[in-house]
């Protein structure tokens, strides 16, 4: 919808009194939906950091950004508990911040700091906070995935009422571990809802090159479940699906598949030269599609946010930032006496 | 000679290599994950896709495990498959077609059939990539009879040790290790090999053998530089293949000097330098040794994140340089 449509939305409910906003500004209130657009700036400005910090030789390892796939992020948090839990990728700084960590302790990890979220050991693609119910990123394309159908297990076994949503790419979806994991979530009818961010790429291999069906929601019909494919880059309805299916699985209807649409506007990683797409197809994305962009339109038409609003938003975000590259910069690296620590489990 | 030796990278020479077999043998094809146009990940393949095109250089989708089987099926029927694996730490997604399949196919069919599959596995810490990106598991690989494990460590061996994997009629996994990708070293031109179960003496020395392996035989060598300066003659070992072990080598070599060290970047426990150890103590090498062997390898731990770790968990020059002196000087 375009800002006059969205301006005549508003005029026709005022005069039928009918709600046909989309689904985010029926469903949550102001304060939610605030804070929801917060988290996808954060997440961008975690990114940009992070790409600032490596650039300036600040780290070492590498880094895989998730700059233009913020609103499936945040619009699958937006669906999910406090207590409910996720897995994630090595493309999971996003899901980490909709999933409520502190940016100040995953520029730690970053910086490989003992104030990190491991503590320095992992690094980027291992961040995780089990408090928060973000069971971690992992190195291993589609490593996550049997992970995820093995938490749901747990929380059904438990009765503990928690959905387990795990986070994969288009490129994981040819991987053995999601067809296995898929198949048993469904004949076990687990509490676990799939959620394929295709940002049409894995790696340089374009989901065409690599997957043989036209859709990745569509693989869902091999194994029974619902199978969804969503723009996901549009917040309302990544937060729409992902609510659907959330309540599904924690109805016991069993496990979804939500297939995402999105764009990483980097490379890879830091050793991509994209030499496998063209430069209009970044800027097509780039300037038609920024999800950022895109909710702020609808924050504004919906009243939720004025200009001054929204720059207010980015200044705290800023600072956030800026805070948490201080913290990490300033805390102390772990001691190499500690090498061997956390093998195995202390005293046990 | 009158031509001096050109240079090239260890990942040139590589690329030179499989370049020679595609030229000159139509049955080669690589294949691995972004090996196309993106080049590999860590540039080996490079320009290969445009020089052999899509049908030669297979770009797979990520499916570990079943590109690994497609390049043992297609080595069991007719052709001479190279497969990269992205980093040696994703071949646990593959396990079971290497070591049920490829390794065991001849035996199992009575000789019936061979497997001339060759994989090629990045490995090793020392760039950040945190422990599922890191591992040497070389002796893994070590551990299955029916498949041969290399390790080159110049750019010299890289080029002659996969041209002899692929004239090698068994299944060859050659590990790579990442940091030596871009070190440079004279290639010759042409096609040659390089011998599959030969260790190669680096560094000749009459006071202590230290046998390494990937990256450490540069460290070592290193190691032995300082240690001359001191009076010291270390003898470096590059171990070269760790399936088969080339014994008499290392057995000559410490009737010699009496004294052995084995250096390795992979975990210590149950690896290459205990198996070396063992071998030199069944030999009669045994005999003319004047001190305990000594192992350095990889901590008992995951590869950690943060830099300083990640070089405390592995040998350093520092630490092999007291460890040979220690030994050498009967400190030990
Ligand atoms: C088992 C395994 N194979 C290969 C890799 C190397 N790798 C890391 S990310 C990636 C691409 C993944 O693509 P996709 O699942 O679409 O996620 P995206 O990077 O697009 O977010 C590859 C090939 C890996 N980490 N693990
Ligand atoms: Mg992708």
């Amino acid at each position: 919808m375009g800002r006059e449509d969205k301006a005549m939305v508003k005029k026709a409910e005022a005069a039928t009194g009918a709600d046909n906003r989309p689904f985010l500004f029926r469903r949550h209130d102001a304060g939610t939906i605030r804070e929801a657009y917060r988290k996808m700036l954060l997440i961008r400005a975690f990114e940009e950091g992070a790409e600032n910090a490596y650039m300036r030789g600040l780290v070492h390892g590498t880094m895989h950004l998730s700059i233009g796939q913020e609103a499936s992020a945040v619009g699958v948090g937006l669906a999910l508990r406090d207590d409910d839990q996720i897995t994630s990728t090595h493309r999971g700084h996003g899901h980490s911040i909709a999933k409520g960590a502190e940016v100040k302790r995953m520029f730690a990890e970053f910086f490989g700091k003992e104030t990190g979220y491991c503590r320095g050991r992992g690094g980027s693609m291992h961040i995780a906070d089990v408090s928060k119910g973000n069971l971690g990123a992992n190195g291993i394309v589609g490593g996550g995935i049997p992970i995820a159908v093995g938490a749901a297990l747990s929380a059904r076994r438990l009765g503990n009422g928690k959905v387990v949503v795990c986070f994969f790419g288009d490129g994981a979806n040819n991987e053995g571990a999601f067809h296995e994991a898929l198949n048993m979530a469904a004949i076990w009818k687990l509490p676990v809802v799939f959620v394929c961010e295709n940002n049409g790429y894995g790696m340089s291999t374009s989901q065409a090159r690599a997957t043989a069906s036209a859709t990745i929601a569509e693989r869902a019909g091999a194994y029974a479940m619902p199978g969804r494919t969503i723009d996901g880059n549009d917040l309302s309805a990544v937060a729409e699906a992902t609510e659907d299916a959330v309540s599904r699985a924690r109805n016991g209807e069993g496990p979804s598949l939500i297939e995402l649409k999105t764009y990483r506007w980097r490379g890879h990683s830091k050793s991509d030269r994209n030499r496998y797409r063209t430069k209009e197809e970044i800027d097509h994305w780039m300037t038609e599609n920024d999800p950022v962009k895109r909710i702020e339109a609808d924050l504004v038409a919906f009243g939720i946010l004025d200009e001054a609003g929204l720059d207010a938003v980015r200044a705290s975000v800023a600072e956030e930032i800026e805070a948490g590259i201080a913290f990490a910069k300033e805390s102390p690296s772990p001691d190499p006496a500690d090498l061997e620590r956390f093998v195995y489990t202390e005293g046990a | 000679m009158d031509q001096p030796v050109r240079e090239l990278s260890y990942a040139e020479a590589i690329r030179e290599a499989m370049a020679i077999a595609l030229e000159r043998d139509e049955r080669v094809v690589v294949m691995g994950e972004d090996i196309g146009v993106y080049g590999g990940a860590f540039q080996v393949t490079g320009d290969l896709i445009e020089r052999f095109g899509p049908d030669r250089i297979i770009d797979t989708p990520i499916s570990e495990l079943g590109g690994a089987g497609i390049a043992v099926g297609a080595a069991v029927t007719g052709l001479r498959p190279i497969f990269e694996f992205q980093f040696s730490d994703f071949a646990t997604l593959a396990m079971e077609q290497i070591v049920n399949q490829a390794a065991k196919m001849r035996f199992m069919l009575g000789g019936s059939v061979s497997v001339p599959v060759v994989m090629r596995f990045p490995a090793g810490s020392g760039t950040g990539a945190a422990a599922q990106h890191s591992q040497s598991l070389e002796a893994w690989f070590g551990h299955v009879p029916g498949l041969k494990v290399v390790q080159p460590t110049t750019p010299e061996d890289a080029k002659g040790l996969l041209l002899a994997a692929l004239e090698d009629p068994d299944p060859v996994m050659i590990f790579e290790h990442k940091l030596l990708y871009k070190t440079r070293g004279p290639v010759p031109e042409g096609a040659y090999t390089t011998p599959i179960g030969k260790a190669e003496i680096r560094r000749k020395g009459r006071d202590v053998t230290v046998v390494a392996t990937g990256v450490m035989v540069s460290r070592a060598l290193e190691a032995a530089n300082e240690l001359a300066a001191e009076g010291i003659e270390v003898e470096v070992i590059d171990l070269r293949t760790v399936r088969p072990i080339d014994t008499p080598a290392i057995v000559e070599s410490v009737i010699r000097t009496h004294r052995l060290c084995i250096v390795h970047e992979a975990v210590k426990t149950l690896g290459i330098g205990a198996e070396i150890s063992a071998r030199i103590a069944e030999s009669e090498a045994f005999d003319y040794l004047d001190a305990p062997i000594v192992r350095l390898g990889g901590a008992e731990t995951p590869i950690p994140y943060n830099p300083d770790l990640e070089k405390a968990a592995v040998p350093q020059v520092p630490g092999i340089v007291a460890a040979l002196r220690d030994l050498a000087t009967g400190r030990r």
